[in-house]
């Protein structure tokens, strides 16, 4: 069994993103290694990309600063391997496909298996797209993570029966970013997933106060958090390691409770 | 070819959240397509409302200045709305209006297919919004105005290079968030399946009639076309019904900018390398992270970092070639259109007039050459000005 359906295993799981390289990859190293001691079952792991079409302005505005901050590929595996000398904390990458396309698969998940990044996920890469990058994905024993949408309907059954790792389930239309409201009929989504696959499902898109990531536990098993990290780090900036260890551990107590 | 490929181009890279959409859509357009009704009723607008065919004229006082093959012009300047974009957004909308949506979205470079987007809306009833770059909402203020003038809501994109590629970003961004009652009416034959197949079909209309018109006028097909590209869609609506016919030349001219050997220029062929961006596999202006390079043309419509994946098969194949065109060749050719022919064209089209400046006297007198004038240069006027240095005070 992989490691990302390993961590659903022990309970209820906090998965949160950050954006690498906002500040900078140093700090990168920092806050992941924070959210790792804060109790964060799984972190994804932002690569940067000049033109985010599924997200609001809080992650963008952060890709924006990566890139302005020198980001490449390369420093990232570096960073990695810094967190890896630290923590065995799974691990997750999340990014548009371009710059992984460009880097090439072959060469990207030869890297992610010898860092043991776990997993990969792209909003660009929906189920027909997903063998090009899966099929080269497996040679280096990484998941390739799927998504669901609250318009996925009838599509549900066959993305879950093919789905790795965990179902990323998009919480509500749009493009990511903190919301009061999520779409009304999620409970209908999971079960659905549930009848097709035992592979676990996370919801995120939007989620940042413990109730709400409380409530998404309980529907599903895992919460991710995204926009609400990012935006410490942008408020807190070089000294954002505190603010996110607080409210990693907030967050993972009340996805706790969800269990 | 698999469906929705163009060799290894095109495809469907494009959020879990808009997929059923897009095969809603695809489904529905292979049933209109076929349905006599609509095609009447699309044939009827066409005809009655956007000034079809358009014509195809005879530039004589052209030919005989460049002195060898006999160049005509295809006037989509002279469609309603100024530009080829309306051939585009009539099909669309009216396909739209038959899904049971009532509210378009597009975006936009120039401002041509904003205002062709606007214009539908009005005319179907139909609630609009456009996204444009605000640097273009600067540089095309009248077709702005002339957006709201028709009835739609213009938003200024300030992400990113705040042109036409983020123009598309946020046009996606908002069809995710609200996909029940609205269309994306994209404008160019780009994006995730099956957009770059149901505009060309729509813009096949310009070659349809093309064929037929010098075929009438000449006898014989001609020995090149030419049309400017950006995303592409005046190219692969002039080009598509030739493709058949290896013996003619399909040219298309990219924005070369200050120059292919600066970093100022939109030249994705010459430059670009192969990505997947915009829910397709293209050719794309890119760094050497795969980050999307900011690309610049002083034309805002052929200001886009990639192009269209059957534009990008064209070139694999060697059926169409691709050469740039630097904006002082366009403004060149702007001003030679207008002086020579008595036509003020758009800068964006200018590119394909300086591409046939430079090939038309080595050509043969019996042979002939169809250059697309996708749309009027009204729009340009004050940016011309701005160009040469001219104070307009306007």
């Amino acid at each position: 069994m992989s490691r990302i359906k390993e961590i659903f295993n022990k309970g209820k799981a906090f998965i949160p993103f950050i954006t690498a390289g906002d500040p900078s990859l140093d700090k990168t190293v920092d806050y992941v290694l924070a959210m790792a001691d804060a109790g964060a079952d799984l972190i994804e792991i932002g690569i940067p990309f000049s033109d985010p079409t599924a997200e609001g302005v809080v992650i963008q505005e952060a890709n924006i600063r990566a890139l302005q901050a020198g980001f490449t590929m390369e420093k990232l595996f570096e960073t990695v391997a810094k967190i890896r000398e630290k923590s065995d904390i799974p691990l997750i990458f999340m990014t548009y496909i371009n710059p992984v396309f460009h880097y090439g698969y072959d060469a990207f998940f030869q890297k992610c298996q010898e860092l043991s990044v776990d997993g990969f996920i792209s909003p660009d890469v929906p189920y027909e797209e997903k063998a090009e990058v899966s099929e080269v994905a497996k040679k280096y024993g990484v998941d390739v993570i799927s998504m669901v949408s609250p318009t996925s309907d009838e599509r549900i059954a066959k993305i879950a029966a093919e789905a790795d790792g965990f179902i990323y389930v998009v919480s509500s239309m749009g493009v990511t970013g903190v919301r009061s409201q999520f779409s009304t009929d999620l409970d209908r989504i999971v079960s659905k997933i549930r009848e097709t696959t035992d592979t676990p499902c996370a919801i995120g898109f939007g989620i940042s106060t413990p109730e709400q990531a409380e409530k998404m536990a309980g529907i599903a098993d895992g919460a991710i958090v995204g926009s609400a990290i990012v935006k410490i780090v942008a408020t807190h900036k070089d000294e954002a390691a505190r603010p996110l260890y607080a409210y990693v551990k907030e967050m993972k107590a009340a996805v706790e409770d969800a269990g | 070819m698999e469906k929705g490929r163009y060799g290894i181009h095109g495809g469907q890279y494009i959020s879990e959240t808009l997929m059923n959409e897009l095969i809603r859509l695809e489904e529905q357009y292979e049933y209109y397509k076929k349905d006599p009704e609509f095609q009447e009723e699309l044939n009827r607008l066409f005809r009655t409302y956007a000034n079809r065919p358009s014509l195809l004229y005879y530039a004589e006082n052209m030919t005989k200045d460049l002195g060898g093959a006999k160049i005509y012009i295809k006037r989509e300047d002279l469609n309603h709305t100024g530009s080829h974009k309306i051939n585009n957004v009539l099909g669309q909308a009216l396909l739209a209006k038959r899904m049971g949506k009532t509210r378009l979205i597009a975006e936009t470079g120039a401002g041509q297919h904003g205002v062709a987007t606007a214009t539908a809306a009005a005319l179907f009833g139909m609630e609009c919004e456009v996204f444009m770059g605000k640097e273009d909402t600067q540089r095309q203020a009248l077709n702005v105005y002339r957006m709201e003038l028709l009835g739609a809501k213009v938003h200024a994109v300030e992400s990113g290079t705040m042109t036409l590629k983020d123009a598309v970003n946020e046009a996606m961004r908002e069809w995710s968030t609200r996909v029940e009652d609205t269309h994306y009416c994209l404008g160019s034959v780009m994006g995730p399946h099956p957009f770059p197949m149901i505009v060309r079909d729509f813009q096949s209309v310009i070659s349809k009639e093309a064929r037929a018109q010098i075929l009438e006028a000449e006898g014989k097909l001609p020995k090149a076309v030419v049309a400017c590209v950006g995303g592409g869609s005046n190219a692969m609506g002039i080009f598509y019904n030739f493709i058949p016919d290896k013996e003619v030349a399909l040219i298309g001219c990219e924005a070369a900018g200050k120059g292919i050997d600066t970093p100022l220029h939109a030249a994705t062929i010459a430059k670009g390398s192969l990505g997947i961006f915009h829910g397709m596999k293209s050719y794309f202006c890119q760094d050497d992270q795969g980050q999307i390079a900011p690309v610049y043309s002083i034309s805002a419509g052929l200001d886009y970092p990639g192009i269209g994946p059957e534009h990008a098969y064209l070139h694999d194949t060697g059926r169409a070639q691709y050469v740039p065109i630097t904006d002082d060749e366009a403004v060149d050719a702007f001003e030679y259109l207008a002086r020579t022919e008595g036509i003020i064209c758009a800068i964006e089209s200018a590119h394909a007039v300086a591409q046939v400046r430079k090939i038309a006297g080595s050509m043969s007198r019996d042979d002939s050459i169809i250059v697309c004038l996708s749309g009027r240069g009204d729009k340009d006027v004050a940016a011309i000005a701005r160009y040469k240095g001219v104070d307009l005070h306007e």
